[in-house]
Protein backbone atom coordinates (compact mmCIF):
# COMPACT_ATOMS: atom_id res chain seq x y z
CA UNK A 1 0.00 0.00 0.00
CA UNK A 2 1.55 3.31 -1.64
CA UNK A 3 -0.65 5.42 1.58
CA UNK A 4 1.75 3.91 4.11
CA UNK A 5 4.75 4.63 2.90
CA UNK A 6 5.09 8.62 3.69
CA UNK A 7 5.73 9.12 7.68
CA UNK A 8 3.06 11.77 7.83
CA UNK A 9 0.31 9.34 6.78
CA UNK A 10 1.19 6.15 8.98
CA UNK A 11 1.25 8.89 11.87
CA UNK A 12 -2.13 10.00 10.62
CA UNK A 13 -4.11 6.95 10.46
CA UNK A 14 -2.77 5.58 14.03
CA UNK A 15 -4.01 8.79 15.19
CA UNK A 16 -7.40 8.01 13.47
CA UNK A 17 -7.74 4.53 14.64
CA UNK A 18 -7.32 6.24 17.97
CA UNK A 19 -9.98 8.95 18.12
CA UNK A 20 -12.28 6.36 16.35
CA UNK A 21 -12.05 4.03 19.44
CA UNK A 22 -12.04 6.52 21.93
CA UNK A 23 -14.47 9.11 20.79
CA UNK A 24 -17.34 6.48 20.93
CA UNK A 25 -16.43 4.89 23.73
CA UNK A 26 -16.40 7.98 26.43
CA UNK A 27 -19.58 9.36 24.31
CA UNK A 28 -21.72 6.37 24.70
CA UNK A 29 -22.02 7.70 28.68
CA UNK A 30 -22.61 11.07 26.97
CA UNK A 31 -25.59 9.99 25.09
CA UNK A 32 -26.83 8.08 28.40
CA UNK A 33 -26.83 10.56 30.56
CA UNK A 34 -27.99 12.51 27.49
CA UNK A 35 -25.36 15.24 27.51
CA UNK A 36 -24.62 14.23 24.08
CA UNK A 37 -22.97 17.85 23.35
CA UNK A 38 -21.01 18.03 26.04
CA UNK A 39 -17.90 17.11 23.97
CA UNK A 40 -18.92 20.24 22.27
CA UNK A 41 -18.82 22.59 25.14
CA UNK A 42 -15.70 20.66 25.93
CA UNK A 43 -14.24 21.17 22.29
CA UNK A 44 -14.57 24.80 22.68
CA UNK A 45 -12.98 25.27 25.80
CA UNK A 46 -9.78 23.23 24.07
CA UNK A 47 -9.32 26.19 22.16
CA UNK A 48 -8.27 28.11 24.91
CA UNK A 49 -5.84 25.30 25.71
CA UNK A 50 -4.45 25.48 22.08
CA UNK A 51 -4.50 29.18 22.34
CA UNK A 52 -2.20 29.17 25.65
CA UNK A 53 0.24 26.24 24.19
CA UNK A 54 0.94 28.91 21.59
CA UNK A 55 1.24 31.68 23.85
CA UNK A 56 3.78 29.94 26.11
CA UNK A 57 5.44 27.82 23.31
CA UNK A 58 4.34 24.78 24.93
CA UNK A 59 2.85 21.62 23.32
CA UNK A 60 -0.44 22.72 22.09
CA UNK A 61 -2.35 18.85 22.65
CA UNK A 62 -0.90 18.53 26.18
CA UNK A 63 -1.62 22.49 26.88
CA UNK A 64 -5.18 21.72 25.35
CA UNK A 65 -5.41 18.56 27.41
CA UNK A 66 -5.21 20.76 30.42
CA UNK A 67 -7.30 23.40 29.73
CA UNK A 68 -10.38 21.12 29.04
CA UNK A 69 -9.84 18.94 31.86
CA UNK A 70 -10.44 22.54 33.85
CA UNK A 71 -13.48 22.89 31.51
CA UNK A 72 -14.99 19.78 32.46
CA UNK A 73 -14.51 19.86 35.99
CA UNK A 74 -15.71 23.70 36.24
CA UNK A 75 -18.81 22.37 34.58
CA UNK A 76 -19.31 19.04 37.52
CA UNK A 77 -18.85 21.64 39.76
CA UNK A 78 -21.12 24.15 38.12
CA UNK A 79 -23.84 21.35 38.23
CA UNK A 80 -23.25 20.61 41.73
CA UNK A 81 -23.13 23.68 43.40
CA UNK A 82 -24.48 25.91 40.99
CA UNK A 83 -28.23 27.05 40.44
CA UNK A 84 -27.42 27.55 36.66
CA UNK A 85 -29.45 25.14 34.47
CA UNK A 86 -26.77 22.75 32.08
CA UNK A 87 -27.54 24.41 29.02
CA UNK A 88 -26.74 27.59 30.15
CA UNK A 89 -23.79 26.43 31.58
CA UNK A 90 -22.83 24.67 28.18
CA UNK A 91 -23.38 28.11 26.77
CA UNK A 92 -20.83 29.91 29.15
CA UNK A 93 -18.33 26.80 28.13
CA UNK A 94 -19.05 27.31 24.28
CA UNK A 95 -18.48 30.84 23.78
CA UNK A 96 -16.06 31.75 26.76
CA UNK A 97 -13.65 29.16 25.24
CA UNK A 98 -14.14 29.75 21.73
CA UNK A 99 -13.19 33.94 22.55
CA UNK A 100 -10.32 32.41 24.42
CA UNK A 101 -8.42 31.05 21.92
CA UNK A 102 -8.89 33.78 19.40
CA UNK A 103 -7.68 35.94 21.94
CA UNK A 104 -4.91 34.04 23.31
CA UNK A 105 -3.59 33.03 19.79
CA UNK A 106 -3.61 36.71 18.51
CA UNK A 107 -1.68 37.62 21.85
CA UNK A 108 1.22 35.01 20.98
CA UNK A 109 4.14 36.40 19.03
CA UNK A 110 4.19 34.12 16.22
CA UNK A 111 0.43 33.64 16.21
CA UNK A 112 -3.06 34.44 14.37
CA UNK A 113 -6.33 32.86 13.64
CA UNK A 114 -4.68 30.92 10.95
CA UNK A 115 -2.95 28.71 13.34
CA UNK A 116 -6.21 27.79 15.16
CA UNK A 117 -7.90 26.75 11.36
CA UNK A 118 -5.81 23.43 11.95
CA UNK A 119 -7.07 22.79 15.38
CA UNK A 120 -10.79 23.60 14.49
CA UNK A 121 -11.07 21.25 11.57
CA UNK A 122 -8.26 19.03 11.55
CA UNK A 123 -4.98 18.30 9.64
CA UNK A 124 -3.52 15.10 9.75
CA UNK A 125 -0.76 16.25 7.69
CA UNK A 126 0.83 18.86 10.72
CA UNK A 127 0.47 15.98 13.30
CA UNK A 128 3.56 15.89 14.84
CA UNK A 129 6.05 12.96 16.69
CA UNK A 130 5.05 14.19 19.91
CA UNK A 131 1.29 14.67 18.93
CA UNK A 132 1.41 10.62 18.12
CA UNK A 133 3.13 10.18 21.54
CA UNK A 134 0.78 12.65 23.37
CA UNK A 135 -2.17 10.72 21.61
CA UNK A 136 -1.21 7.32 22.48
CA UNK A 137 -1.12 7.77 26.20
CA UNK A 138 -4.08 9.65 26.07
CA UNK A 139 -6.24 7.05 24.39
CA UNK A 140 -4.84 4.49 27.15
CA UNK A 141 -5.89 6.36 29.73
CA UNK A 142 -9.66 6.97 28.09
CA UNK A 143 -10.10 2.99 26.73
CA UNK A 144 -8.85 1.54 30.93
CA UNK A 145 -11.44 4.05 32.48
CA UNK A 146 -14.17 3.65 29.94
CA UNK A 147 -13.58 -0.38 29.37
CA UNK A 148 -12.36 -1.11 33.18
CA UNK A 149 -14.61 0.64 35.24
CA UNK A 150 -18.45 0.39 32.63
CA UNK A 151 -20.25 -0.90 35.26
CA UNK A 152 -20.22 1.54 37.20
CA UNK A 153 -19.97 4.08 34.65
CA UNK A 154 -22.95 2.25 33.35
CA UNK A 155 -24.91 2.94 36.63
CA UNK A 156 -24.38 6.38 37.25
CA UNK A 157 -25.26 7.43 33.64
CA UNK A 158 -28.29 5.32 33.90
CA UNK A 159 -30.15 6.82 37.16
CA UNK A 160 -27.74 8.82 39.25
CA UNK A 161 -30.00 8.97 42.47
CA UNK A 162 -30.11 5.16 42.44
CA UNK A 163 -26.15 4.80 41.80
CA UNK A 164 -25.90 7.25 45.18
CA UNK A 165 -27.92 4.84 46.94
CA UNK A 166 -26.01 1.61 46.10
CA UNK A 167 -23.14 3.66 47.73
CA UNK A 168 -20.93 4.13 44.39
CA UNK A 169 -18.46 7.27 44.32
CA UNK A 170 -20.98 9.27 41.89
CA UNK A 171 -19.57 12.38 42.39
CA UNK A 172 -15.79 10.87 41.51
CA UNK A 173 -17.02 8.76 38.63
CA UNK A 174 -18.96 11.56 37.11
CA UNK A 175 -15.71 13.91 37.57
CA UNK A 176 -14.27 10.94 35.86
CA UNK A 177 -16.26 11.34 32.94
CA UNK A 178 -16.21 14.77 32.58
CA UNK A 179 -12.01 14.23 32.76
CA UNK A 180 -11.87 11.19 29.90
CA UNK A 181 -14.27 13.10 27.85
CA UNK A 182 -12.27 16.10 28.18
CA UNK A 183 -8.86 13.74 27.37
CA UNK A 184 -10.93 12.20 24.52
CA UNK A 185 -11.19 16.14 23.06
CA UNK A 186 -7.85 16.43 22.74
CA UNK A 187 -7.33 13.18 21.52
CA UNK A 188 -9.24 13.67 18.53
CA UNK A 189 -8.66 17.33 17.97
CA UNK A 190 -6.19 16.87 15.35
CA UNK A 191 -7.87 14.82 13.59
CA UNK A 192 -11.52 16.22 13.28
CA UNK A 193 -10.76 18.86 14.68
CA UNK A 194 -12.50 20.82 17.52
CA UNK A 195 -15.72 21.75 16.40
CA UNK A 196 -16.32 18.12 14.71
CA UNK A 197 -15.39 16.49 17.81
CA UNK A 198 -18.20 16.03 19.16
CA UNK A 199 -19.83 14.42 16.48
CA UNK A 200 -17.36 11.29 16.51
CA UNK A 201 -18.66 11.03 20.39
CA UNK A 202 -22.21 10.92 19.60
CA UNK A 203 -22.95 9.54 16.00
CA UNK A 204 -21.61 6.57 15.92
CA UNK A 205 -23.52 5.89 19.27
CA UNK A 206 -26.76 7.32 17.40
CA UNK A 207 -26.17 5.07 14.53
CA UNK A 208 -25.00 1.83 16.50
CA UNK A 209 -28.52 2.10 18.66
CA UNK A 210 -30.65 1.81 15.70
CA UNK A 211 -29.91 -1.88 15.90
CA UNK A 212 -29.28 -3.01 18.99
CA UNK A 213 -30.94 -3.37 22.29
CA UNK A 214 -28.12 -3.89 24.90
CA UNK A 215 -25.90 -1.19 26.33
CA UNK A 216 -23.06 -3.81 25.67
CA UNK A 217 -23.29 -4.72 22.36
CA UNK A 218 -24.29 -0.54 21.21
CA UNK A 219 -21.09 -0.06 22.86
CA UNK A 220 -18.61 -2.26 20.68
CA UNK A 221 -20.61 -1.45 17.45
CA UNK A 222 -19.99 2.87 18.01
CA UNK A 223 -16.67 1.48 18.53
CA UNK A 224 -16.39 -0.45 15.10
CA UNK A 225 -18.12 1.85 13.26
CA UNK A 226 -15.95 5.13 15.00
CA UNK A 227 -12.77 3.10 13.64
CA UNK A 228 -14.27 2.25 10.19
CA UNK A 229 -15.16 5.82 9.20
CA UNK A 230 -12.07 7.40 10.48
CA UNK A 231 -10.06 4.54 8.46
CA UNK A 232 -12.23 5.52 5.28
CA UNK A 233 -12.39 9.26 6.13
CA UNK A 234 -8.71 9.77 6.75
CA UNK A 235 -7.59 7.47 3.56
CA UNK A 236 -10.35 9.57 1.28
CA UNK A 237 -9.24 13.08 2.34
CA UNK A 238 -5.72 11.75 1.50
CA UNK A 239 -6.67 10.35 -1.71
CA UNK A 240 -8.86 13.19 -2.79
CA UNK A 241 -7.15 15.92 -0.90
CA UNK A 242 -10.50 17.08 1.21
CA UNK A 243 -10.61 18.00 5.00
CA UNK A 244 -10.44 14.73 7.01
CA UNK A 245 -12.81 15.85 9.69
CA UNK A 246 -15.73 16.88 7.43
CA UNK A 247 -15.19 13.55 5.55
CA UNK A 248 -15.21 11.23 8.50
CA UNK A 249 -18.38 13.14 10.24
CA UNK A 250 -20.40 12.93 6.84
CA UNK A 251 -19.31 9.35 6.56
CA UNK A 252 -20.44 8.64 10.13
CA UNK A 253 -23.83 10.45 9.53
CA UNK A 254 -24.26 8.29 6.50
CA UNK A 255 -23.26 4.92 8.42
CA UNK A 256 -26.48 6.39 10.63
CA UNK A 257 -29.00 6.70 7.83
CA UNK A 258 -27.72 3.39 6.73
CA UNK A 259 -28.38 1.70 9.84
CA UNK A 260 -31.73 3.66 10.40
CA UNK A 261 -32.95 1.72 7.14
CA UNK A 262 -31.70 -1.29 8.50
CA UNK A 263 -33.83 -1.10 11.42
CA UNK A 264 -37.39 -1.79 10.30
CA UNK A 265 -36.79 -4.64 8.34
CA UNK A 266 -34.36 -6.17 10.86
CA UNK A 267 -36.87 -5.34 13.46
CA UNK A 268 -39.55 -7.21 11.63
CA UNK A 269 -37.32 -10.44 11.07
CA UNK A 270 -36.44 -10.58 14.22
CA UNK A 271 -40.44 -10.64 15.66
CA UNK A 272 -40.77 -13.27 13.27
CA UNK A 273 -38.18 -15.31 14.85
CA UNK A 274 -39.49 -14.81 17.92
CA UNK A 275 -43.46 -15.64 16.87
CA UNK A 276 -41.86 -18.72 15.41
CA UNK A 277 -40.40 -19.22 18.54
CA UNK A 278 -43.33 -18.67 21.14
CA UNK A 279 -45.55 -20.73 17.94
CA UNK A 280 -48.91 -21.56 21.20
CA UNK A 281 -49.22 -17.53 21.21
CA UNK A 282 -51.91 -16.19 18.71
CA UNK A 283 -50.83 -13.98 15.57
CA UNK A 284 -53.28 -11.47 15.65
CA UNK A 285 -55.90 -9.95 17.77
CA UNK A 286 -58.70 -11.78 19.42
CA UNK A 287 -61.30 -10.35 21.56
CA UNK A 288 -60.69 -12.98 24.24
CA UNK A 289 -56.69 -13.47 24.01
CA UNK A 290 -55.48 -9.96 22.91
CA UNK A 291 -52.67 -10.48 24.70
CA UNK A 292 -49.90 -12.09 27.15
CA UNK A 293 -50.94 -13.26 30.27
CA UNK A 294 -49.15 -10.54 32.38
CA UNK A 295 -51.75 -8.04 30.52
CA UNK A 296 -48.68 -6.86 28.13
CA UNK A 297 -49.03 -6.52 24.69
CA UNK A 298 -46.78 -9.45 22.84
CA UNK A 299 -43.19 -7.93 22.07
CA UNK A 300 -43.89 -8.34 17.99
CA UNK A 301 -46.85 -5.44 17.82
CA UNK A 302 -44.96 -3.39 20.21
CA UNK A 303 -42.65 -1.62 18.77
CA UNK A 304 -40.54 -1.83 15.03
CA UNK B 1 -25.37 -8.86 61.64
CA UNK B 2 -28.42 -8.74 62.85
CA UNK B 3 -29.32 -5.47 65.45
CA UNK B 4 -30.90 -5.54 68.76
CA UNK B 5 -34.64 -6.48 68.76
CA UNK B 6 -35.80 -3.17 70.34
CA UNK B 7 -33.70 -1.48 67.43
CA UNK B 8 -35.18 -0.11 64.74
CA UNK B 9 -34.25 -0.56 61.40
CA UNK B 10 -35.10 2.99 60.06
CA UNK B 11 -35.56 5.72 62.80
CA UNK B 12 -36.33 9.51 61.95
CA UNK B 13 -35.73 11.90 64.61
CA UNK B 14 -37.49 15.55 64.61
CA UNK B 15 -36.24 15.57 61.02
CA UNK B 16 -36.65 19.22 59.30
CA UNK B 17 -36.48 19.52 55.38
CA UNK B 18 -36.67 22.89 53.07
CA UNK B 19 -36.79 22.96 49.24
CA UNK B 20 -35.59 26.40 48.65
CA UNK B 21 -37.23 28.28 51.57
CA UNK B 22 -40.48 26.41 52.17
CA UNK B 23 -40.52 23.76 54.76
CA UNK B 24 -41.14 20.39 53.26
CA UNK B 25 -40.94 18.39 56.75
CA UNK B 26 -41.41 20.07 60.00
CA UNK B 27 -40.30 17.92 63.04
CA UNK B 28 -41.28 14.10 61.31
CA UNK B 29 -41.00 11.33 63.57
CA UNK B 30 -40.80 8.11 62.58
CA UNK B 31 -40.04 4.19 63.46
CA UNK B 32 -39.86 1.57 61.35
CA UNK B 33 -38.98 -2.22 62.45
CA UNK B 34 -37.43 -5.41 61.88
CA UNK B 35 -40.27 -7.08 59.50
CA UNK B 36 -42.79 -4.05 59.30
CA UNK B 37 -44.17 -2.64 56.01
CA UNK B 38 -45.03 0.88 56.30
CA UNK B 39 -46.43 2.91 53.77
CA UNK B 40 -46.18 7.00 53.89
CA UNK B 41 -49.69 8.47 52.69
CA UNK B 42 -50.32 12.44 52.25
CA UNK B 43 -51.64 14.47 49.53
CA UNK B 44 -49.15 15.58 46.84
CA UNK B 45 -46.81 17.69 49.13
CA UNK B 46 -47.48 16.78 52.06
CA UNK B 47 -43.61 15.96 52.44
CA UNK B 48 -44.39 11.81 51.98
CA UNK B 49 -41.47 11.41 49.20
CA UNK B 50 -39.22 14.12 51.01
CA UNK B 51 -39.26 12.07 53.57
CA UNK B 52 -38.12 9.03 52.50
CA UNK B 53 -35.61 10.57 50.57
CA UNK B 54 -34.32 11.99 53.29
CA UNK B 55 -34.12 8.56 54.93
CA UNK B 56 -31.27 7.44 52.09
CA UNK B 57 -29.59 10.95 52.51
CA UNK B 58 -30.72 12.28 49.25
CA UNK B 59 -32.86 15.34 50.68
CA UNK B 60 -29.95 17.10 53.43
CA UNK B 61 -32.13 17.86 57.22
CA UNK B 62 -31.80 21.14 58.19
CA UNK B 63 -32.56 19.49 61.60
CA UNK B 64 -33.21 16.49 63.39
CA UNK B 65 -31.51 12.81 62.88
CA UNK B 66 -31.76 10.06 60.81
CA UNK B 67 -30.22 6.07 62.14
CA UNK B 68 -30.13 3.43 59.66
CA UNK B 69 -29.70 -0.22 61.50
CA UNK B 70 -28.51 1.57 63.91
CA UNK B 71 -25.74 3.68 62.42
CA UNK B 72 -26.54 7.29 61.94
CA UNK B 73 -27.18 7.85 58.04
CA UNK B 74 -23.72 10.08 57.86
CA UNK B 75 -21.61 6.93 59.05
CA UNK B 76 -23.35 4.33 57.82
CA UNK B 77 -22.28 2.60 54.41
CA UNK B 78 -23.55 -0.72 54.19
CA UNK B 79 -25.62 0.34 51.22
CA UNK B 80 -26.16 -3.42 50.00
CA UNK B 81 -28.40 -3.70 52.99
CA UNK B 82 -31.07 -1.22 51.59
CA UNK B 83 -33.11 -1.62 48.22
CA UNK B 84 -34.07 1.91 46.80
CA UNK B 85 -37.12 2.08 44.48
CA UNK B 86 -36.85 5.76 43.05
CA UNK B 87 -39.69 7.86 41.49
CA UNK B 88 -39.88 6.94 38.08
CA UNK B 89 -42.14 6.54 34.87
CA UNK B 90 -39.05 4.80 33.42
CA UNK B 91 -36.18 2.35 33.41
CA UNK B 92 -34.66 3.45 30.00
CA UNK B 93 -31.93 6.04 29.64
CA UNK B 94 -29.88 7.48 25.64
CA UNK B 95 -28.90 4.14 24.80
CA UNK B 96 -30.37 0.79 25.03
CA UNK B 97 -30.16 -1.60 27.89
CA UNK B 98 -31.57 -5.15 28.21
CA UNK B 99 -33.39 -5.67 31.45
CA UNK B 100 -30.44 -7.81 32.79
CA UNK B 101 -28.09 -4.90 31.97
CA UNK B 102 -30.12 -2.75 34.31
CA UNK B 103 -30.81 -5.13 37.01
CA UNK B 104 -27.49 -5.92 37.19
CA UNK B 105 -26.67 -2.21 38.28
CA UNK B 106 -28.17 -2.74 41.55
CA UNK B 107 -25.95 -5.66 42.70
CA UNK B 108 -22.99 -3.38 42.42
CA UNK B 109 -23.36 -2.55 45.85
CA UNK B 110 -22.51 -5.77 47.13
CA UNK B 111 -20.13 -6.69 43.77
CA UNK B 112 -18.17 -3.15 43.90
CA UNK B 113 -15.00 -2.95 41.96
CA UNK B 114 -14.36 -6.62 41.65
CA UNK B 115 -15.75 -8.61 38.36
CA UNK B 116 -19.16 -9.96 39.26
CA UNK B 117 -19.18 -13.27 40.31
CA UNK B 118 -21.18 -16.49 39.66
CA UNK B 119 -23.54 -15.73 43.03
CA UNK B 120 -23.74 -12.32 41.56
CA UNK B 121 -25.00 -13.24 38.22
CA UNK B 122 -27.16 -15.76 40.08
CA UNK B 123 -28.87 -13.01 42.08
CA UNK B 124 -29.60 -10.61 39.30
CA UNK B 125 -31.19 -13.38 37.43
CA UNK B 126 -33.47 -14.43 40.70
CA UNK B 127 -34.31 -10.40 41.02
CA UNK B 128 -35.81 -10.82 37.39
CA UNK B 129 -37.61 -13.89 38.08
CA UNK B 130 -38.96 -12.59 40.79
CA UNK B 131 -40.94 -9.70 39.35
CA UNK B 132 -41.82 -11.99 36.41
CA UNK B 133 -39.69 -10.77 33.38
CA UNK B 134 -37.40 -13.79 33.05
CA UNK B 135 -38.53 -14.18 29.16
CA UNK B 136 -37.85 -10.52 29.03
CA UNK B 137 -34.26 -10.37 30.70
CA UNK B 138 -32.57 -9.84 27.15
CA UNK B 139 -34.71 -7.88 25.82
CA UNK B 140 -34.46 -4.01 25.22
CA UNK B 141 -36.12 -2.09 28.69
CA UNK B 142 -37.09 0.28 25.34
CA UNK B 143 -39.84 -2.16 24.56
CA UNK B 144 -41.23 -2.56 27.39
CA UNK B 145 -45.03 -1.62 29.22
CA UNK B 146 -45.06 0.99 31.77
CA UNK B 147 -46.16 -1.34 34.30
CA UNK B 148 -43.00 -3.72 33.15
CA UNK B 149 -40.32 -0.55 33.53
CA UNK B 150 -42.03 -0.54 37.52
CA UNK B 151 -40.88 -4.52 37.81
CA UNK B 152 -37.43 -4.08 36.28
CA UNK B 153 -36.98 -0.79 38.95
CA UNK B 154 -38.20 -3.06 41.34
CA UNK B 155 -35.80 -6.15 40.31
CA UNK B 156 -33.04 -3.76 40.62
CA UNK B 157 -33.42 -3.25 43.70
CA UNK B 158 -34.00 -6.17 45.16
CA UNK B 159 -30.99 -7.39 43.31
CA UNK B 160 -28.45 -6.81 46.17
CA UNK B 161 -30.54 -9.11 48.26
CA UNK B 162 -31.36 -6.12 50.21
CA UNK B 163 -33.15 -6.40 53.94
CA UNK B 164 -34.86 -2.94 53.49
CA UNK B 165 -36.88 -1.75 50.98
CA UNK B 166 -37.75 1.74 50.41
CA UNK B 167 -40.09 2.59 47.84
CA UNK B 168 -41.20 5.98 46.11
CA UNK B 169 -44.85 5.31 44.51
CA UNK B 170 -43.82 1.77 43.00
CA UNK B 171 -47.42 1.72 41.85
CA UNK B 172 -47.36 4.95 40.13
CA UNK B 173 -48.84 4.26 36.14
CA UNK B 174 -48.81 0.61 36.47
CA UNK B 175 -51.88 -1.65 35.58
CA UNK B 176 -53.94 -3.85 37.81
CA UNK B 177 -52.40 -6.69 36.21
CA UNK B 178 -48.83 -5.32 36.96
CA UNK B 179 -50.08 -4.39 40.66
CA UNK B 180 -50.56 -7.65 41.97
CA UNK B 181 -47.19 -9.17 40.12
CA UNK B 182 -45.98 -6.76 42.06
CA UNK B 183 -47.80 -7.43 45.29
CA UNK B 184 -47.11 -11.17 45.08
CA UNK B 185 -43.30 -10.21 44.35
CA UNK B 186 -43.68 -7.61 47.57
CA UNK B 187 -45.52 -10.63 49.72
CA UNK B 188 -42.63 -13.01 48.99
CA UNK B 189 -39.87 -10.59 50.35
CA UNK B 190 -41.84 -9.72 53.45
CA UNK B 191 -42.48 -13.15 54.57
CA UNK B 192 -38.80 -13.87 53.98
CA UNK B 193 -37.88 -11.07 56.36
CA UNK B 194 -37.13 -8.22 54.61
CA UNK B 195 -38.49 -5.04 56.19
CA UNK B 196 -40.58 -2.29 53.67
CA UNK B 197 -41.21 1.73 53.57
CA UNK B 198 -42.94 2.82 51.12
CA UNK B 199 -44.98 6.05 49.53
CA UNK B 200 -48.06 5.15 48.29
CA UNK B 201 -50.53 7.29 46.43
CA UNK B 202 -53.15 4.60 47.35
CA UNK B 203 -53.43 1.69 49.06
CA UNK B 204 -54.62 -0.43 45.94
CA UNK B 205 -53.10 -4.17 45.49
CA UNK B 206 -50.64 -4.33 48.80
CA UNK B 207 -53.59 -3.05 51.06
CA UNK B 208 -53.77 -6.34 52.46
CA UNK B 209 -49.41 -6.27 53.33
CA UNK B 210 -49.28 -2.88 54.93
CA UNK B 211 -48.77 -2.84 58.77
CA UNK B 212 -48.84 0.22 59.55
CA UNK B 213 -49.94 3.67 57.83
CA UNK B 214 -47.94 7.07 58.58
CA UNK B 215 -50.18 10.10 57.17
CA UNK B 216 -48.40 13.27 56.33
CA UNK B 217 -49.67 16.64 55.78
CA UNK B 218 -48.20 19.83 55.51
CA UNK B 219 -44.79 18.25 56.65
CA UNK B 220 -46.18 16.50 59.98
CA UNK B 221 -47.15 13.17 61.07
CA UNK B 222 -50.97 13.57 61.56
CA UNK B 223 -51.64 9.56 62.10
CA UNK B 224 -49.21 6.54 62.46
CA UNK B 225 -51.20 3.32 63.15
CA UNK B 226 -53.37 0.63 61.30
CA UNK B 227 -54.28 1.55 57.88
CA UNK B 228 -57.01 3.90 56.92
CA UNK B 229 -58.97 0.34 55.71
CA UNK B 230 -60.54 0.73 52.05
CA UNK B 231 -60.72 4.02 51.85
CA UNK B 232 -56.91 4.90 50.86
CA UNK B 233 -55.86 8.37 50.77
CA UNK B 234 -59.49 9.87 49.23
CA UNK B 235 -60.86 9.92 52.36
CA UNK B 236 -58.05 11.95 53.73
CA UNK B 237 -58.20 15.61 54.34
CA UNK B 238 -56.98 17.90 52.12
CA UNK B 239 -56.79 15.26 49.44
CA UNK B 240 -57.13 16.49 46.03
CA UNK B 241 -57.40 14.01 43.28
CA UNK B 242 -55.05 14.46 40.65
CA UNK B 243 -55.89 12.47 38.12
CA UNK B 244 -52.66 10.13 37.31
CA UNK B 245 -52.77 9.55 33.83
CA UNK B 246 -51.40 11.92 32.02
CA UNK B 247 -52.69 12.13 28.03
CA UNK B 248 -50.14 10.86 26.03
CA UNK B 249 -50.55 7.17 28.44
CA UNK B 250 -53.80 5.26 27.62
CA UNK B 251 -55.26 4.16 30.70
CA UNK B 252 -54.45 0.76 31.40
CA UNK B 253 -57.61 -1.29 33.13
CA UNK B 254 -56.54 -4.57 33.01
CA UNK B 255 -59.41 -5.10 30.41
CA UNK B 256 -58.41 -3.41 27.67
CA UNK B 257 -54.94 -4.20 27.28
Amino acid sequence: MEILETAFMQRALLAAVLVGITAPAVGIYLVQRRQALMGDGIGHVAMTGVGLGFLLSANPVWMAALVSIAGAVAMELIRWYGRMRGDMALAMLFYGGMAGGVLLINLAPNGSNSNLTSYLFGSLSTVSDADVVAICLLAAFVMLVTVGLRRHLFAISQDEEFARVTGLPVRALNLLIAVTAAVTVTVAMRVVGLLLVSALMVVPVAAAQQITRSFKVTFVLAVVIGTAVTLAGTVTSYEYEVPPGATIVLLAIGVFFVLTALAGPLARRRSRTLSEADAGAPAGCSVEAGGLPDGSRPAYVAKV
Amino acid sequence: MKPEPEQPVISLRGATATLGSRPVLRGVDLAVHRGEVVSLLGANGSGKSTAVRSVIGQVPLTGGSVDLFGTPLRRFRDWARVGYVPQRTTAASGVPATVYEVVSSGRLSRAKLRWPSKADRAAVHRAIELVGLADRAKDSVNALSGGQHQRVLIARALASEPELLIMDEPMAGVDLVSQEILATTLREQVVAGTTVLLVLHELGALEPLIDRAVVLRDGCVTHDGPPPRSLGQHALPGHDHVHPHSDSEPVRTGLLT
